[in-house]
């Protein structure tokens, strides 16, 4: 019988010697001092410069008698009505890139946004947001900005002057077409905007292009139900999910409000043991994939045999294709039987962008009665429209020199269009080129023409993210730079003078009735009309063509490629924000590049030794890809869960010089890798060729860093069977500790410890994180990032550990091994563990501190001193969880947000009322990672709040659930959390001796038999 | 000189009696002194011209009483209805609307009309308040004279030192003792360790002291860009101090006012005329007019034509109070929610003619007044999460709860 382990890299999988080696220092380089050659020669002697030259210059200060520098106060002239200087202002907007939206609020200090939060009045996102819209607001001062229009490579001398070039430029062109090519466009305004534009110019038409396309669903769904559009896909009611592919919860269509669905239907409470249950079809880890309770995976090219088994399997009048892999057969009959089970709560999903998938899924979808229950209708999602053909068609009439003017917006073909070069030389025989993005990008340095468009922080405007749910646009700031608003460029050049601000309200006050209706709507930031599920009329013509041409698809037996997103990188519109750079990837927790994943059995295949030098090192071998007569080098990472027949690489990477210099070289770019059938975008290939090369390339990863000195358990999941049968389990362990610490008085928390037990008399700050609602987006981390000032340090130092994340995310892989100790990689399950400081009520770094310069406060925060610490790092040596980061000669570390805490306190004493954390959905207070957490997976609150979320959590909902991470040291931490639940037979979590027969009764065999 | 003394008590009890009568409406007044300079000061003098008219006789002006009541709850609506005064008014003020004042009461209103008709009373104390050079307080110089002190006595018990051991020597002799040779005082190694020892501990002390005090700046007083008299406008005219720092009960700073808050008043008041004489701390006297002229500089205000010419620029003010960026302080916590007077910190502010830094804003200082004031618990209903505490008051194991026992000392208050 299998037992499993929960590793984060390979060496603590295998403890290897590398691995204990590694456990012994948290700071494993030498003191600079301690180098023997005397100070001068050390490595660095940089801080032993700075300590001299700081005690000079407080000599010379001293010398010079302390004169006190004159510093002045400068008030306002007028000051503005409703700004109080060092109280901010919060303003709703909306996030918008590639056609993805976001209702936001943004929080404006001194004129100045410096913070970006979900939008709770969306009934959509609830407040959550991604780590792309946490980090957007860092985009608005990126230096790398264009700033200002440029004609012919030359600043232009006014708006004027450039409209005056402009509108000749396209009057010479003497009625050729005039093309709008942009991104999906949702704003209800623009598209008006771009109406009345391309009725000045006839013959002219709008192209949306999408890089990370959904043509292919467009299209079937377009087959299959006779609408170029894409349903609102409703997780939440669906008891079955099956995703082929589709990584919603990461990358695909809107996984924003998929994730809140995907967690609302995955919410466990004592005594409702039920919950959703998620199979994942997948050739690749994707993020998704990684939640999913049951995973198979199989070749790219396998992906409709899949469908047509499952629908052949629902009963659909089709030949089932042969399939070889007996682990996905059995995994196809189970998903039949739970789909068929789910008696018309289910939804299928396919990340595929080929048309004849998606009509195969649609034709699922209807059969199992999803069409109009869990595929809803009524109102359709806006942010995908994007049609490949036309964008081919374009790039074709470009080079036939058919096109007279091309503007471009929010979109950079001649990076990410498969056939860049193509469109590049189309470009060039376009007489007149405008660009209207950010920067100098690939696309923008070759256009005649560039003016800017504001970022969405500076802009008016509205988006529509589904039908009838509207957001609006508002501007925080004005523009920092000469940048102009696309739509008044285009208003301008079609003899209409009004600002496109102005145009946006004129409109919404004539649609919404009065000046007071506009001032609320812009004030919620979003209006909502939501209408009863419904279905639409379902035509299965389509399904006979689609399913013989899959099935005549040849099943490769080469190396197939799959083109991947990451969650931080997307398209790479975000390239240059290091935050998001920085951000480890939720999968390989790698850094600042893009690389080939790829799985052992092909590591081995190519030669490469998954060895104690592949884990510590950071360089990795280097490999050649080559398909279609293009060819690319990048390093590899060794994934577990990967199909053996397949290599992965993330788009967004290789950026042009121009981006800025954080995206500039770094990574390949994988775009020119992706195929064209003729009508959709195809983002996988076969026949690849693989090759190892004797270069080495060095990847920042952070998956040895940070590690428990083999302690466990640090993390807990169970299978749903077994949880139900045994709810007990977690509360057991706890009786059990009191049991052999506690023999007086039962009492873990005060017997367990030497030291006194320190009653906190007003409020007491207390954290659960819902590990079955943790889906490993990161949006916590970069939020915390934005909101802490948390630094960025760049790839070289996050090789040397010195990543400064305050929140990180554990990801654990959990693998069977057999009895003759081999390990089962490719069949594994991924749990997401957030990770921060604990708060202990019994630190162990607060006692090592030689100048108490961390400490508790009665509040039950973990106090960190900044000015007070002189860097020993004894703390963080000390540390069980290890979340103590060393920036700058002192430890700095997750404070709870204390700063918020402070504001929260002040706001209810200065209104004479008791604090609210959270009962009856009332929040002074909420830290920056719960607010942008789009599950809600993160509560924090006053545990001595009988009423607060929180308190009941821990002491009435989610007993059972309810664990403390390496409870065993009587740390007594102060973030709680909730055991990971999978909805499976199978046997997870850690094997346990004592249960273990009755573990192997339920789970005859590894693989899975779903429930129901 | 009984005679005399019973006239004496004859005048006081008649004062007495008179002042009895009088005094309903002299309260009326004085409460109509704290209305006016409240809701009307900013933008009425009684005698003058400012944003609006002087509001001596306003009565009169008003043909009907019960007009003039609703006009000052809210203007807009007399106009509205086109009673003539108000239109007039209206008029005359190039349409600029009064602000409303719906919470006035009628006795609220009487007693505003009440100090009108009386005019403001003059105080003798006025002329002679504030105005003086801050001076050194007497006093400081018995330091001097301990150390004095200390430095005889130390030389006499050297000197006795001194004799008692040529005493012994001496009596040694005497007894046919031999006697080392003396070794002089000065090269007498427990001296020079004892003094030694004392000019470590006493340089070490100083430099301590010095070097505490290292980045504090009690006392500073810079000259500003104009000479603004807190005397003036917070002690003669009894301006709240919120009326211009309004952000000390809403925000973390509380602000210096923008130059169209100090233009609410000045509009009007164009010379310093009628106050005592100002002074700086050398001596100089204080031009008042020549300084509000320096402010229209800046508020880009022609006197002449009362009108803004649109050139002002902001006063670039010398910051006074300065924290170091690792403390964070928030004014509305003390202001508003600890109730603390401005005066606390700030020492007396309303005699101050230049501001100088009053307190010396160091670390003890804070923790000291943390651990001594007490919070406001009953009354503010924030603090009843405080069961224990609340319980411990009731049975009277404790009296009071200070800012110290709900957390006010930890570090994280003032440190993040």
């Amino acid at each position: 019988m299998e037992q499993k382990k929960y590793w984060q890299h390979f060496g603590e999988l295998k403890n290897s010697e590398a691995y204990q080696e590694s456990l012994k220092d948290e700071f494993s380089e030498d003191l600079t001092i301690a180098s023997g050659n005397g100070l001068m020669e050390a490595t660095t002697p940089r801080r032993d410069f700075l300590k001299y030259l700081g005690f000079s210059t407080a000599a010379a200060m001293a010398a010079a008698s302390c004169e006190m520098p004159v510093k002045k106060s400068i008030p306002y002239l007028n000051k503005p009505d409703n700004i109080i200087p060092g109280v901010p202002n919060y303003y709703a907007t909306t996030f918008v890139q590639d056609g993805n939206v976001v209702p936001v609020v943004a929080k404006v200090r001194d004129g100045r946004p410096i913070k970006i939060e979900g939008n709770d009045l969306s009934s959509l996102t609830g407040g959550g947001t991604s780590a792309q819209v946490q980090a957007s607001v860092l985009d608005l001062y990126d230096t790398a900005r264009l700033r200002f229009p440029l004609a012919d490579g030359k600043e232009a001398s006014s708006f004027e002057a450039f409209d005056k070039m402009v509108s000749g430029a396209i009057a010479a062109t003497a009625g050729k077409p005039v093309v709008l090519l942009t991104s999906t466009q949702t704003s209800p305004t623009t598209q008006l905007v771009i109406d009345g534009f391309l009725a000045k110019f006839p013959g002219s038409r709008h192209v949306q292009y999408d890089a990370l396309s959904a043509s292919g669903l467009l299209l079937a769904n377009q087959a299959s139900y006779g609408k170029y559009a894409i349903p609102s896909y409703l997780f939440d009611k669906a008891d079955v999910i099956v995703s082929l592919g589709a990584d919603f919860l990461g990358t695909w269509l809107n996984p924003v409000e998929y994730s809140r669905q995907y967690a609302a239907g995955r919410k466990v409470a004592a005594g409702q043991l039920k919950m959703s249950k998620h199979i994942q079809f997948e050739s690749i880890l994707s993020l998704t994939g990684a939640n999913a309770d049951e995973r198979f995976i199989h070749r790219p090219t396998e992906t409709g045999a899949v469908a047509i088994a499952l629908l052949a399997g629902l009963g659909g009048a089709i030949q089932a294709p042969a399939l070889k892999d007996e682990r996905l057969k059995k995994g196809i009959a189970a998903t039949v039987a739970a789909l068929k089970a789910a008696n018309g709560k289910a939804l299928v999903v396919s990340g595929s962008n080929n048309p004849d998938v998606q009509v195969i899924v649609n034709a699922i979808n209807e059969l199992v009665g999803a069409n109009g229950t869990t595929v809803d209708w009524s109102s359709t999602l806006q942010t995908r429209k994007g049609s490949d053909k036309a964008m081919a068609d374009l790039v074709q009439d470009m080079n036939d020199g058919k096109i007279g003017t091309l503007l471009i917006h929010g979109v950079n073909p001649a990076y990410d269009y498969f056939d860049a070069k193509k469109f590049e030389s189309g470009l060039k025989k376009v007489p007149v080129t405008v660009s209207f993005n950010d920067r100098e990008d690939e696309t923008t340095v070759l256009c005649k023409y560039a003016i800017p468009d504001h970022h969405f922080l500076e802009s008016w405007g509205d988006a529509e993210v589904k039908s009838g749910y509207i957001s609006f646009i508002q501007p925080t700031i004005a523009p920092l730079f000469k940048t102009r608003a696309f739509q008044t460029s285009l208003l301008k050049w079609s003899g209409n003078d009004t600002e496109y601000g102005e145009y946006v309200k004129a409109y919404w006050i004539k649609t919404l009735g009065s000046q007071d209706a506009w001032d609320k709507a812009l004030q919620d930031g979003v209006i909502e009309k939501p209408q009863a599920t419904s279905a639409s009329a379902y035509n299965g013509a389509a399904v006979a063509d689609a399913a013989s041409k899959l099935a005549s698809t040849k099943i490769g037996d080469k190396t197939e490629l799959v083109i991947y997103s990451k969650v931080s990188m997307g398209s790479g519109k975000s390239a240059n924000n290091p935050w998001l750079q920085e951000m480890p990837d939720p999968i390989t927790k790698a850094t600042w590049d893009n690389y080939a994943i790829i799985s052992f059995a092909m590591a081995k295949e190519l030669g490469i030794s998954v060895d104690d030098n592949y884990e510590v090192e950071t360089f990795k071998p280097v490999i050649k890809v080559k398909t279609a007569g293009r060819e690319l080098s990048l390093p590899i990472l060794v994934v577990p869960g990967m199909h053996p027949g397949v290599i992965a690489i993330a788009v967004g990477y290789g950026r042009s010089e121009k981006t800025g210099r954080a995206a500039a070289n770094i990574g390949q770019n994988v775009f020119p890798l992706v195929g064209f059938n003729g009508t959709t975008f195809d983002y996988h290939r076969t026949d690849v060729t693989v090759e190892k090369t004797s270069e080495t390339y060095d990847i920042a990863y952070t998956q040895t860093h940070n590690q428990y000195e083999g302690r466990k358990e640090v993390v807990r999941e169970y299978s749903l069977t077994e949880f139900s049968k045994k709810p007990g389990v977690l509360s057991d362990e706890r009786h059990k500790l009191a049991e052999d610490y506690a023999k007086n008085t039962g009492d873990y928390r005060v017997e367990g410890t030497l030291y006194p037990d320190f009653p906190y008399p007003g409020p007491k700050w207390g954290m659960s994180i819902d590990l079955n609602s943790c889906t490993g987006c990161g949006a916590c981390t970069i939020a915390c990032t934005a909101e802490n000032n948390v630094p960025v340090v760049g790839k070289s130092e996050v090789m040397r550990a010195h990543e400064m994340h305050w929140l990180r995310i554990d990801r654990y892989f959990a693998t069977y091994r057999d009895d003759s100790g081999g390990d089962d990689l490719d069949n594994l399950n991924v749990v997401f563990m957030p990770m921060l400081c604990q708060h202990c009520d019994n630190a162990p770094c607060e006692n090592v501190c030689p100048v108490n310069a961390t400490n508790h406060s009665s509040e039950g925060l973990n106090q960190m001193t900044y000015n007070r610490c002189i860097g020993t790092r004894y703390c963080a040596n000390n540390c069980p969880y290890k979340v103590r980061r060393f920036n700058r000669g002192v430890i700095e570390k997750c404070s709870f947000c204390v700063q918020r805490l402070q504001e929260g306190k002040l706001k209810a004493k200065k209104e004479n009322r008791p604090l609210e954390t959270g009962a009856d959905g009332k929040w002074d207070i909420k830290t920056a990672c719960q607010q942008a957490c789009p599950t809600n997976a993160i509560v924090f609150g006053n545990v001595n709040d009988k009423k607060s979320p929180i308190s009941k959590i821990r002491n009435e909902e989610q007993k059972d659930r309810l664990f403390y991470s390496l409870e065993q040291i009587h740390v007594l931490p102060n973030v709680s959390y909730l055991a990971k639940i999978r909805n499976t037979d199978r046997h997870v979590g850690v094997a346990d001796h004592a249960h273990h027969e009755a573990a192997a009764a339920a789970a005859p065999g590894e693989h899975a038999t779903p429930a129901h | 000189m009984m005679q005399h003394r019973s006239v004496v008590r004859n005048i006081l009890s008649l004062l007495i009696f008179g002042s009895l009568l009088m005094s309903p409406l002299a309260n009326k007044a004085q409460d109509g002194k704290q209305l006016f300079n409240q809701k009307c000061a900013s933008c009425h003098a009684i005698d003058k011209k400012l944003v609006g008219p002087a509001l001596k006789g306003v009565e009169d002006r008003w043909p009907e009483k019960a007009q003039l009541y609703a006009w000052i709850r809210n203007s807009a609506a007399v106009v509205k209805s086109g009673y003539p005064r108000a239109v007039e008014v209206y008029n005359e003020y190039n349409k600029v609307q009064m602000t409303a004042f719906p919470e006035l009461k009628d006795g609220d209103i009487d007693a505003i009309l009440a100090y009108i008709n009386a005019g403001p009373v003059k105080k003798d104390t006025d002329a002679t308040g504030g105005a003086q050079p801050a001076g050194t307080t007497e006093g400081s110089d018995s330091t001097m004279l301990f150390g004095l002190l200390t430095l005889i006595l130390g030389v006499i018990a050297l000197i006795l030192l001194q004799v008692n051991s040529n005493l012994r020597k001496m009596s040694d002799e005497r007894e046919g003792q031999s006697t080392a040779e003396p070794v002089p005082f000065w090269r007498n190694k427990a001296y020079i360790a004892l003094s030694a020892i004392i000019l470590f501990m006493a340089g070490g002390y100083i430099t301590f002291q010095n070097a505490q005090g290292l980045g504090r700046s009690k006392d500073y007083q810079p000259e500003q860009p104009i000479y603004y008299s807190h005397t003036v406008h917070a002690g003669i005219n009894q301006i709240n101090c919120l009326y211009c720092h309004g952000g000390a009960q809403d925000s973390k700073h509380a602000n210096i006012p923008s130059v169209n808050v100090c233009m609410n008043c000045h509009m009007g008041i164009a010379e310093y005329a009628k106050g005592p004489k100002l002074y700086r701390e050398d001596g100089k006297e204080v031009d008042g007019t020549a300084e509000i002229q320096k402010l229209y500089q800046y508020a880009g205000w022609d006197p002449e034509s009362k009108q803004y010419t649109g050139k002002g620029k902001p006063i670039e003010w010398i910051r006074i109070h300065n924290l170091p960026d690792h403390v964070y302080f928030n004014h509305s916590q003390h202001v508003s929610a600890g109730k603390v007077q401005c005066q606390t910190c700030h020492g007396e502010i309303q005699k101050m003619g230049e501001v100088y830094q009053h307190s010396d804003l160091s670390m003890g200082w804070c923790v000291n007044c943390h651990r001594e004031t007490k919070v406001q618990f009953a009354d503010n209903k924030y603090y009843s999460i405080y069961e224990k505490f609340h319980e411990d008051l009731k049975n009277k194991k404790i009296d009071s709860v200070t800012v110290e026992k709900i957390g006010g000392t930890e570090c994280q208050k003032c440190h993040y």
